[in-house]
């Protein structure tokens, strides 16, 4: 797998907290260019909003976040927007633009960002949504889908700019096995092709399994392991073992 | 002191969407289609209570005018009356339940179901694209609205009159507007440009700033109303003077 000298992300001593709750505690990790990481751990212990803080959403209380070696927590308007157009970003309940049909949904950043004209828009929404097997959705709302289908209509959506950096925060919950197989192939087919950069937070080891180059494990806000999913499945740490174990690796 | 930090809060979100109406890019085909959606939804609403408005305030004039003899002003009274303070005032009161809710509803929804910040992650300034567009909108939109309330107004007044006495359309029109001066409609049909500010600014800061779920939807809905109804009659008490200042009776 080939990667650049400059890593797709990087944090350097990530803090955050709300209120109390400290959800990351100086965090540093480097994401190569090109490679796929699936980010483990329990519910709360800031999966999600290393996510966010990589795509500038949440604003760290201290440390650096680069994100194509630009600090991201710095970047406001033109420049984060310049920054965010590479990165595609599904969200944990899907976040569909409900007053707008699905295929809008994802014709949205093709009409926002791109020159192509309105029958290209559509012909290529629609390709989209076929490759998340939802050609039939497009003129359906959002309120008329299962939530396994809105997951997979915002995959197309984070999917339109043929995104460098793809940030998918529980891509396969609420899948059926079949359909989570399906969307764990389409991302691995986007490792593979490496020219996106992988980040998924998920607790489907399954999954974990198909798409990671690597896994990391946050716990309380600290990487708690990071490596192979082979040496996970070795690790010595017991919440590591355990939790691979207990959902269905190892 | 919350009512003190609102107050703070809202004073610069509202600069702020005062100065991002300004800066390009303008997001011109979704503030049309927001002038649209408010206006063509507020229609029903407005023209049927300017009518009411309009027969209730006509049966006003003519019990007060009636023991004075007076009866021929009651189209010019009714006029001034609506053109000057009722049509604004009402319109903007009604505006502020209709469009208010509707905006504070609408982006609490969108803040609690993550659809804001699935704006900005694609790269969509979601302060431009959903509340400067609002805002925008309803300047424009409640001027207009404010316009037709006047005459569905003079409307239902015509028809109280003429049931009463028969007076046909024409007479009645020419009397009612006999008064009515550029000093009696402009200022204050403009002023509710301003009542159009308050709405949209309060909604959409409320909406966007929701918490809580469902819940929290439904206070941001709520204090929307209210506190805009509020801030718009405490602002009409000041519109009001400074119309006279500049157009003194």
């Amino acid at each position: 797998m080939a990667t650049n000298a400059v890593a797709a992300v990087e944090f350097r001593g990530v803090t955050k907290a709300f209120g109390d709750l400290r959800v990351l505690e100086g965090v540093s990790l480097t994401i190569p260019t090109g490679r796929s990481l699936c980010i483990l751990g329990r519910s709360g212990t800031g999966k999600s909003v290393t996510l966010k803080t990589i795509i500038g959403l949440i604003r760290p209380d201290a440390g650096t976040v680069l994100v194509g070696g630009r600090d991201i927590t710095r970047l406001r308007g033109r420049e984060l927007s310049e920054i965010r157009r590479g990165i595609g970003f599904l969200f944990q309940h899907a976040a569909l633009f409900d007053s707008i049909t699905v295929g809008e949904n994802v014709a949205f950043p093709l009409r926002r960002h791109t020159k192509l004209d309105e029958p290209a828009i559509r012909e290529r929404a629609g390709q989209l949504l076929a490759e998340v097997g939802l050609e039939r959705e497009y003129d359906a709302m959002p309120d008329a889908l299962s939530g396994g289908m809105r997951k997979r209509a915002g995959l197309a959506r984070a999917l339109a700019l043929g995104p460098a950096l793809l940030l998918a925060d529980e891509p396969s919950a609420g899948l059926d096995p079949v359909t989570a197989r399906d969307v764990d192939a389409l991302l691995a087919g986007l490792r593979d092709a490496g020219q996106t950069t992988l980040v998924v937070v998920t607790h489907n080891i399954p999954s974990a399994r198909t798409i990671g180059d690597e896994l990391l494990f946050l716990d309380e806000g600290r990487v708690l392991a990071r490596g192979s999913v082979e040496s996970f499945d070795r690790s010595d740490v017991p919440l590591v073992r355990e939790f691979m174990r207990s959902s269905g690796g190892g | 002191m919350r009512m003190l930090t609102f107050a703070g809060d809202w004073s610069m979100f509202s600069a702020r969407a005062i100065r991002d109406a300004f800066r390009p890019p303008y997001e011109l085909a979704e503030t049309v289609r927001q002038i649209y959606e408010m206006g063509s939804r507020s229609v029903p609403l407005i023209a049927v209570s300017g009518f009411a408005v309009g027969i209730v305030l006509s049966m006003h004039t003519r019990a007060s005018l009636e023991r004075f003899g007076a009866e021929a002003l009651i189209p010019a009274g009714l006029g001034i009356a609506l053109v000057r303070e009722t049509g604004p005032l009402t319109a903007g009161l009604l505006l502020s339940g209709r469009i208010g809710a509707g905006i504070g509803a609408e982006l609490a929804a969108m803040k609690v179901t993550e659809q804001i910040d699935a704006l900005e992650a694609l790269a969509v300034d979601s302060f431009k694209f959903l509340v400067v567009t609002r805002v925008v909108a309803c300047v424009i939109a409640v001027p207009i609205l404010t316009t037709l309330m006047n005459f569905t107004g003079m409307l239902g007044g015509y028809v109280a009159e003429t049931v009463r006495t028969g007076v046909p359309l024409g007479a009645y029109f020419d009397q009612a507007f006999s008064l009515v001066q550029f000093s009696d409609l402009i200022p204050s049909t403009l002023k509710t440009a301003v009542f159009g500010f308050i709405i949209a600014s309060v909604g959409s800061y409320l909406g966007v700033n929701a918490s809580g779920g469902t819940a929290g939807v439904g206070r941001a809905s709520t204090h929307s109303v209210v506190l805009a109804s509020m801030l718009l009659i405490a602002a009409n008490v000041v519109l009001v003077r400074l119309i006279f200042f500049f157009y003194p009776a």
